[in-house]
């Protein structure tokens, strides 16, 4: 039997701490432990053993209150889906009222009914939507952005409402496209996100396309929306025209808003679905 | 009691001072005067006796979203400033007729002046200064200018893309309405920006 002597003591401290420690000792290391204890208190004299004996009530009263890590340890298997969260940016509200629509409306509240609605939609389809306001309320362009960065959101539809053209238009920023850094300029953080924002675009440009709707891109800045920091678009719902380009339903006729709503809710859900969408989710 | 010299030194300060308050006040007045004058004689259509000359307007159209170069006969000026005045001039007459395909009201009037300035240290293509344009527009045209993304920019987008088919040293758009910088057009298009002439190009619809 080996003796240990005052200098080990603290080392045969440290090897009972590391076993408490260690994950990877379940149910042995209990005895290990009590062999350990057993063989210091042979060991030592009478006085070193009334001191292992209060070590081992330490350990008797740690085993009590430290949970098993055999069953804290998560089985392996796959990791969370990263959460996918809409942003829907009413645009304008407060005291920027936007434009008149020839109904009387004007576009801010235009913008919110098409907001809480589409919010519902997805809502309805498992997918969270936050808003960037639920009334009629002045939120700046920074604010927007804010929002929509700090819930790290997958995409974001700023929602808008005119008379003219024709359909809805589609715009993403016209920056040009960045390589993504670790720290961007708030004005042009979409330019890492741009290239993501085009296949987003193309995304809903096919689902209204598919609902029948008559939709125009382009690319032209866009204040706010050039400060997120995720796949964005600015929709901007027009009249719907006949070939003589007499205008036939307003932006504001609730049916009308509710079929853009479903079309918009459905480009979502592809967008979620699409295998490429998370590759270049974060720079 | 005050000295005599200080009762003399005072009344002469003040007399001075009062002939200065009148000095100040004339030539503020004939500055505001010569001002008035200048933007009088300042060319509201282009001058008849300019021959007449191709210029390329690219024109916006609200239903497809699209820039599209036309070209037009117009009399234009030799002066550059005065000859991105007539070219916008006539552009936005087109906006303003009945039939426009981007009905703007306001027509020639709408744009006060424009400024050129050379940008330091920037060339174009044709190896000349490069040049800085501000669009003076006015409060009238902003306040009636429909409101809306896509026409807004479409406006916007066509002063660039003409200035730059008529005057290719102009690599860089400025606007100001009524003088004054504004935060966007009615509402939506961003003039506190400076527009790159080169990213506006004319582009075929995108309808679908």
């Amino acid at each position: 039997m080996s003796r240990i002597s005052k200098t080990q003591v603290p080392r045969v401290s440290q090897r009972v701490r590391s076993m408490l420690r260690s994950p990877r000792i379940r149910v042995p290391r209990v005895s290990a432990l009590t062999a350990v204890l057993n063989d210091a208190s042979l060991s030592l004299g009478r006085w070193r053993a009334g001191r292992y004996l209060s070590v081992l009530a330490t350990v008797g009263l740690a085993l009590l209150t430290v949970p098993d890590h055999a069953q804290l340890s998560p089985s392996p298997e796959a990791p969370p889906a990263p959460r996918f969260v809409v942003v829907l940016d009413a645009a304008h509200g407060g005291d920027d009222t936007g434009s008149h629509l020839d109904s009387g409306q004007l576009e801010k509240s235009v913008n919110l009914t098409l907001s809480v609605r589409l919010r519902s939609l997805l809502a309805a389809r498992g997918i969270q939507a936050i808003t960037t306001r639920e009334a009629d309320t002045s939120v700046s362009l920074d604010q927007r952005a804010t929002i929509a960065n700090h819930a790290s959101a997958a995409l974001c539809l700023s929602l808008h409402a005119s008379e003219t053209g024709s359909g809805i238009h589609l715009f993403a920023s016209s920056l040009p496209p960045a390589l993504p850094t670790r720290f961007m300029a708030w004005k042009t953080a979409q330019a890492a996100w741009v290239t993501r924002s085009l296949g987003l675009a193309g995304a809903v440009n096919s689902a209204l396309a598919h609902a029948g709707f008559s939709v125009t891109l382009g690319r032209i800045p866009l204040p706010g929306v050039e400060s997120m920091t995720c796949p964005a678009l600015a929709v901007e719902v027009g009249p719907q025209r006949d070939s003589d380009h007499k205008i036939t339903t307003e932006p504001d006729n609730p049916e009308y808003q509710a079929s853009v709503a479903t079309a918009l809710a459905a480009a979502v859900v592809e967008w979620r679905s699409d295998p490429t969408r998370t590759e270049a989710r974060q720079p | 009691m005050i000295p005599r010299y200080q009762k003399i030194l005072f009344a002469i300060l003040l007399l001075a001072s009062l002939g200065m308050g009148f000095k100040l006040w004339q030539l503020r007045e004939r500055a505001h005067r010569s001002l008035l004058t200048g933007e009088a004689s300042a060319p509201t259509a282009a001058p008849v006796v300019a021959p007449a000359e191709q210029a390329t307007l690219v024109v916006a159209n609200d239903m497809d979203n699209s820039l599209v170069p036309q070209v037009h006969s117009l009399p234009l000026p030799a002066d550059p400033g005065s000859r991105a005045r007539a070219v916008l001039g006539k552009l936005l007459d087109l906006y303003a007729a009945p039939d426009s395909t981007h009905p703007v009201p306001g027509g020639a009037q709408s744009v006060a002046q424009v400024f050129l300035m050379p940008l330091p240290g920037a060339k174009s293509t044709d190896g000349s200064d490069n040049q800085l344009a501000v669009v003076n527009l006015s409060g009238t045209f902003a306040a009636s200018h429909p409101s809306g993304l896509e026409t807004e920019s479409l406006t916007v987008l066509s002063i660039c893309a003409t200035l730059r088919a008529n005057l290719p040293s102009i690599g860089e758009v400025r606007f100001l309405v009524d003088g004054q910088q504004r935060p966007t057009l009615a509402g939506h298009a961003d003039l506190t920006r400076t527009y790159l002439t080169s990213q506006a190009t004319p582009t075929e619809g995108t309808r679908q």
